[in-house]
């Protein structure tokens, strides 16, 4: 059984489609990479994915509360410390134990700092391991490895391996190579959405009037 | 056919056109010859010439809450069977809407100096005009501040109908908070409180005229608005390519 | 739920959260009136209902664009909005945990600023009365404000505009109440409708709002 079905997917920004007839399905243990241009749409696609923008033509099945989405931003609040962070968000989404996270993500003996004082790259991890309080199976990353070295690239990874081998799935949007042969690839740059006058309902202003 | 039909731009753009010169021509009449046969009534034995200036302020005031109404309904379209069209109209009615309120407050002001011996009195139904005209100033603000049409045809119709609660609300608070100097209703239908004939033909061919007035603008400025959202979607289609 | 409203809490008495800053507004604009109308008891007792109401608003109106725009800027309200929590319960939250840090403090300090204006005695327990039941809906429609100017450059100055016509009502029977309680009348008729408005923005406000906050991380 698949985690995650996507039929046809067409996603718009700004008005305009910007990526259409993307179908695949995620099942669990399965990772799939997005590639494509700057500015294609990835992170509207992850966005439609996760439900904050609606689809403008095609279907996204997945079953109700499994996808955690992490955006740009890690949604941290500087003055709290890393366990509040945490504890907050797995309050939020039902209750996980954040002890077991803290050690996965090499996180414990910045448990009592506050956010502000991490460092870029450990403010990233500590916005992957809200993910993993969130227990749900289908991870969205957008560009999980942005301002993250080496090390804690291959760290992001392994993280990643463990949670796929838990029987989860991720859809990551990235430029650099994670180093994750297993994962599947689409490129987003072969379904650039054509501009041609469609019958269906519009997008947007900018469709609707084009 | 549906009426719905009439939503799509380029019927829209058709109809607008081929009536748009009529309405001009019909509002023209009406209101130059509404207030001109106005102006040349008799003299009110109370009130004298000022008297005169309801041909402006009545007609003004009842297109003000109209035209909100108006909007509230465009609005509900928009936010319920998202007709693009609906949305720019709604857009397009709301500074004419301000100018309307605009003027029935100025000449409200003006009416009352001889009337009540001030400026501006703190009258139920002038306070109430005053903040609808803030709602419109919030509605043209909302409009003018988010740069994402999409995003601002929603936020605004939310707007416009939490706006539409609260500006109701609000007449029937100011008027717990003072009861006034106002006049009744102009065109009140009980006997004997209606005004004299001669004063009222006039006013109702001055109602019409600005509600002609009003059309005439609602059409040239939708039509203007959807120039400017196919020029946008133009500039859109050309940056994306 | 709970979490949420003890991390609201938490950011806003922790350092940075401009705790505290809603009062001492109200204590400034309390002492700049006097100089601007005159010392005389006389005239500032008159005037001090309605100086009481309009402060608190202000003070409250402060506050307001941090309801969303921090968790709109580092990302937080995404994940809010694909949390089990409904959107709608989370808005309601937020603008209850502004009320509990502006509005409230507001409420119960206000006996003391309404000795700095000659507020007469029998007005005091009606003035703590009124802003206890008319603050709540100065939260929540500033949280709705707050919603539809999210994602706004020059968000603060437009957020005033559209949030200070809702409030005229609430401003109304709010300082009526004072009033009628100043003049030893009976306030409890503007003490109701206060209420009535109170309790009808908490229960569709809040819709609103959440639709709003949806739109904006589109």
């Amino acid at each position: 059984m698949s985690l995650l079905a996507v039929r046809d997917l067409a996603v718009a920004r700004g008005g305009l489609r910007v990526v259409e007839g993307v179908s695949f399905s995620l099942d669990p243990g399965r990772a799939l990479v997005l590639r494509g241009p700057n500015g294609i749409g990835k992170t509207t696609l992850l966005r439609t994915l996760a439900g904050l923008q609606p689809a403008v033509a095609g279907t996204v099945e997945a079953a109700p509360e499994a996808i955690a989405y992490a955006g740009h931003s890690d949604g941290l609040k500087p003055a709290l410390t890393v366990t509040e962070n945490l504890r907050f968000w797995a309050e939020i989404f039902g209750g996980h134990d954040i002890a077991a996270v803290l050690e996965a993500m090499n996180l414990r003996e910045l448990a009592a700092r506050p956010a502000h004082a991490l460092s870029a790259g450990q403010k990233r991890r500590l916005g992957l391991a809200r993910l993993m309080v969130t227990g749900r199976p289908v991870w969205l990353l957008d560009e999980p490895t942005v301002s993250l070295d080496r090390d804690s690239v291959a760290l992001c990874a392994a993280m990643l391996r463990a949670h796929l081998g838990r029987g989860g799935a991720a859809v990551i949007a990235t430029h650099i190579d994670l180093g994750m042969p297993e994962a599947e690839t689409l490129d987003l740059g072969l379904h650039r959405a054509t501009q041609a006058r469609r019958e269906s309902r519009p997008a947007g202003f900018n469709e609707a009037f084009g | 056919m549906s009426i719905w039909e009439y939503a799509n731009p380029v019927k829209f753009m058709r109809i607008s056109g081929a009536i748009l010169p009529w309405v001009v021509a019909g509002a023209a009449i009406c209101t130059v010859a509404g207030l001109v046969w106005g102006f040349l009534t008799p003299q009110d034995y109370k009130q004298g010439s000022t008297v005169k200036i309801i041909f402006l302020h009545v007609p003004a005031a009842l297109m003000a809450i109209n035209i909100w109404l108006m909007m509230l309904v465009t609005s509900l379209i928009w936010l319920v069977r998202r007709h693009h069209v609906s949305a720019l109209a709604a857009k397009a009615a709301a500074p004419v809407g301000a100018v309307m309120t605009l003027i029935a407050l100025i000449t409200g002001a003006i009416w009352g100096q001889p009337m009540w011996g001030t400026w501006w009195e703190w009258d139920p139904r002038l306070t109430s005009f005053l903040i609808l005209f803030l709602f419109y100033l919030g509605y043209m603000a909302l409009w003018g501040a988010v740069e994402n049409p999409d995003s601002a045809a929603d936020l605004t119709g939310v707007l416009c109908l939490v706006g539409s609660v609260f500006a109701l609300l609000s007449r029937y608070a100011v008027n717990f908070w003072n009861q006034g100097l106002h006049q009744g209703a102009s065109l009140s239908l009980a006997p004997g409180e209606r005004m004299a004939a001669v004063y009222r033909y006039p006013l109702y061919l001055t109602m019409l005229g600005f509600f002609l007035l009003f059309l005439a603008l609602l059409l040239i400025r939708t039509r203007t608005e959807i120039r400017r959202r196919r020029l946008a979607a133009l500039l859109a289609r050309e940056n994306l390519a | 739920m709970k979490a949420l409203l003890i991390r609201d809490l938490r950011l806003a008495t922790r350092a940075g959260g401009g705790f505290g800053l809603a009062l001492a507004f109200f204590l400034i604009v309390c002492t700049l009136v006097p100089f601007g109308v005159g010392p005389e008891g006389g005239t500032l007792s008159r005037i001090a209902p309605g100086i009481l109401w309009v402060g608190a608003l202000l003070s409250c109106l402060l506050s307001l664009d941090r309801i969303f725009a921090l968790d709109f800027e580092d990302g937080s309200l995404d994940l809010l909005a694909t949390a089990p929590l409904p959107l709608e319960g989370a808005v309601a939250i937020k603008a209850f945990a502004h009320w509990l840090v502006t509005g409230l403090p507001l409420a119960l300090s206000a006996p003391v600023f309404g000795l700095l204006l000659h507020l007469p005695g029998p007005a005091y327990p009606w003035l703590v009365a009124s802003l206890v039941l008319g603050t709540p809906a100065l939260s929540m429609l500033g949280a709705f404000g707050a919603a539809v100017t999210v994602g706004l450059r020059r968000g603060g100055l437009l957020l005033s505009l559209l949030v200070l016509p809702l409030y005229v009502p609430t401003l109304i029977f709010g300082a009526e109440a004072v009033r009628r309680g100043a003049a030893g009348a009976d306030p409890v008729v503007p003490l109701v409708f206060l209420a009535a408005i109170t309790l009808a923005t908490l229960a569709l406000a809040p819709f609103a709002a959440a639709a709003a906050l949806r739109v904006n991380l589109r």
